[in-house]
């Protein structure tokens, strides 16, 4: 079976553009990310990214219309990422309504997890940590898949293949039989994702695929189309 | 699971750290109820820090009141941030934890934090907003003599915000060999209730003696609220006393429980500085302790249930607190609770305590500079 590519993008006026080169490079899902003023799952790129993205004035409505728009243009799924403080000033329910409204298939929550309001349809991060206890718990309250968070710490490029990826793979699969497993955080090259890949069913990649989009629309679609022939020669 | 204060509190943070805050709950509700750890922290309070610390009268400084100030400025390192570092450091232990992570504004709390890690023998990272490096420049080389390595944040409002959320990706990355020694009665849970348990002894403190001093209870306790640990330290102590008027005071251009709305951050759901789509405000206070945008969770429930009550303090009211105590008093109070020491001639009440809960000469610089 075919592994799931996932690229994430920051929300912005590019966005639309970017998410369909990212879908013409051989991106299956795309995750638009809606910048938090403080970030504490994230690194130095997306923190930067966030950054820039609030100084454009990408608030809440504009990530809104910014999703709309991408779904005008893509027909992959399309999954906003962001933290609980823009839930809480928007309204948790009507959050979760107006981004469905919008075009998206799901949520994720970087600060939420699993077990805390078990009534947002989400997709759970699990980690390192996590134990099988709570793997079971993320399995069970997951919306669709699993995101597997490959080491301890935050999104960002890191040399080298995750040590902790096999063992948090093995847990996972015994812990939530069926779910779908993506690997994310620190996959930037074609080899750290077919790496990651065969351990899982997917990956997602961030912080390197938004350095690609600062180069336009092109080489973000050059870099996604790595990815792809690397989990495709799998 | 994880207590909540009414609507407040929670643990809003990524899952890596699920499983740590898990095992410090456990660690926390087993050293709690250890009479050895009791005891191994008084030992520490008074053979170390310099507990109790003494109840001291100002009425030069009020002379229309019967004014008491509990002199947390004269425990070791100069604030009330020790009681929660020595615990913590404690509890780090018991944890098996050798690497200490904090954040600091004022540096206070990062001192405390270097001064406990050189006690324990334990490696101290320190994260400091580069505004507050240079705001506090006698406590970064105090920490750096105490062994600690100070990491300058160099983003954002460079201020305590940032050095928060910059330790606590340190911890996420580094959480299996790293205790995060939070300052202040915020962040997930179980931290908020850790901090108010290790402050509580200002409250119990001050409870005693001014009943002993005056055999009756204050009428009103005031105290200055950044994140709000001496506060709740101090109000911990008169909770149950219903009669008796608790007073939190924050800086004016930093007044989360007076200007802020309910949002996210740093862990917790409280009352916080934020616009209407919840991105988090810049906080303005000449008092690098108080420049903070969150505060904790129980501060934001004792507010709604009407048992304290926030004021605010502008930075001049607070520069003409501190030379005014300074001048009648003999006592250089820390810039913090200068703020609360402002507002005492407003109330009505007569029998009033004060916490004050530092001293000021790291703010010496900052205040010669705005003139005499």
């Amino acid at each position: 079976m075919s592994k799931a590519l996932v690229i994430y993008l920051m929300c912005g006026p590019e966005t639309p553009a970017l998410a369909e080169a990212a879908v013409e490079g051989g991106a299956d899902l795309v995750e638009l990310g809606f910048p938090f003023s403080d970030p504490l799952a994230d690194g130095p790129v997306i923190r930067r990214a966030a950054e820039r993205a609030l100084a454009q004035g990408m608030r809440t409505r504009a990530c809104l219309d910014c999703l709309a728009e991408t779904r005008g243009r893509v027909d992959a799924p399309l999954v906003p990422m962001t933290y609980s403080s823009l839930l809480e000033a928007y309204g948790w329910e009507r959050f979760a309504d107006d981004a469905r409204a919008a075009g998206a298939a799901s949520l994720i929550v970087a600060d939420l997890p699993a077990g805390a309001r078990p009534e947002l349809r989400r997709v759970h991060l699990v980690a390192p940590t996590s134990t099988d206890e709570r793997l079971r718990l993320a399995g069970e309250q997951t919306d669709g898949w699993l995101y597997l968070v490959t080491v301890t710490g935050t999104t960002g490029t890191r040399s080298g293949p995750s040590a902790a990826l096999a063992g948090l793979a093995t847990r996972a699969r015994s812990a939530a039989p069926g779910v779908p497993l993506y690997a994310g955080f620190g996959i930037s090259t074609p080899e750290d994702a077919r790496a990651s890949a065969e351990l899982t069913d997917g990956v997602v990649v961030g912080s390197r695929a938004l350095e690609a989009a600062e180069q336009g629309p092109d080489a973000l679609r050059d870099y996604v189309a790595s990815l792809r022939s690397a989990l495709d020669a799998l | 699971m994880p207590e909540l204060y009414g609507a407040y509190g929670g643990r809003y943070v990524p899952e890596t750290l699920i499983p740590a805050l898990d095992e410090l709950t456990a660690a926390w509700e087993e050293a709690l109820a250890d009479e050895r750890f009791r005891a191994e922290l008084d030992e520490l309070g008074r053979t170390y820090a310099g507990r109790p610390t003494p109840l001291t009268r100002a009425d030069r400084f009020a002379p229309a009141k019967r004014l008491y100030l509990k002199r947390e400025d004269l425990l070791h390192t100069g604030a009330h941030k020790l009681n929660n570092a020595l615990g913590q450091a404690v509890l780090a232990r018991r944890l098996g934890k050798r690497r200490i992570v904090a954040e600091t504004g004022a540096g206070q709390h990062g001192v405390a934090t270097a001064t406990v890690c050189a006690r324990f023998g334990l490696e101290c990272i320190v994260y400091m907003g580069e505004e507050d490096m240079r705001r506090q420049r006698p406590n970064v080389e105090r920490m750096g003599l105490l062994g600690a390595e100070v990491r300058p944040v160099d983003f954002g409002t460079r201020t305590l915000k940032e050095a928060t959320s910059e330790a606590i990706r340190d911890w996420i990355t580094n959480v299996e060999t790293t205790h995060y020694l939070i300052g202040s009665c915020v962040g997930p849970a179980p931290y908020p209730a850790i901090v108010r348990e290790l402050q509580a002894v200002i409250g119990r403190e001050a409870r005693a003696q001014l009943l002993e001093a005056e055999g009756r209870l204050p009428e009103a306790v005031l105290a200055c609220v950044g994140g709000g640990s001496n506060a709740i330290g101090m109000f911990a102590g008169f909770l149950d006393d219903a009669e008796v008027e608790l007073v939190g005071v924050e800086a004016a251009g930093a007044a989360s429980l007076g200007t802020g709305r309910t949002g996210v951050l740093h862990g917790s759901r409280s009352s916080v500085l934020a616009d209407e789509d919840g991105q988090i405000a810049d906080a303005h206070s000449i008092s690098a302790g108080l420049d903070y945008p969150g505060v904790g969770p129980e501060h934001a429930s004792l507010r709604d249930s009407g048992r304290a009550r926030y004021v605010g303090t502008t930075d001049d009211e607070a520069l003409d607190a501190f030379r005014r105590l300074t001048r009648t008093e003999g006592i250089i109070p820390a810039l913090e609770p200068a703020h609360a020491l402002a507002r005492v001639g407003d109330l009505d009440a007569e029998l009033v305590l004060v916490c004050l809960s530092g001293r000021g000469d790291k703010d010496l610089a900052e205040v010669l500079a705005r003139g005499e």
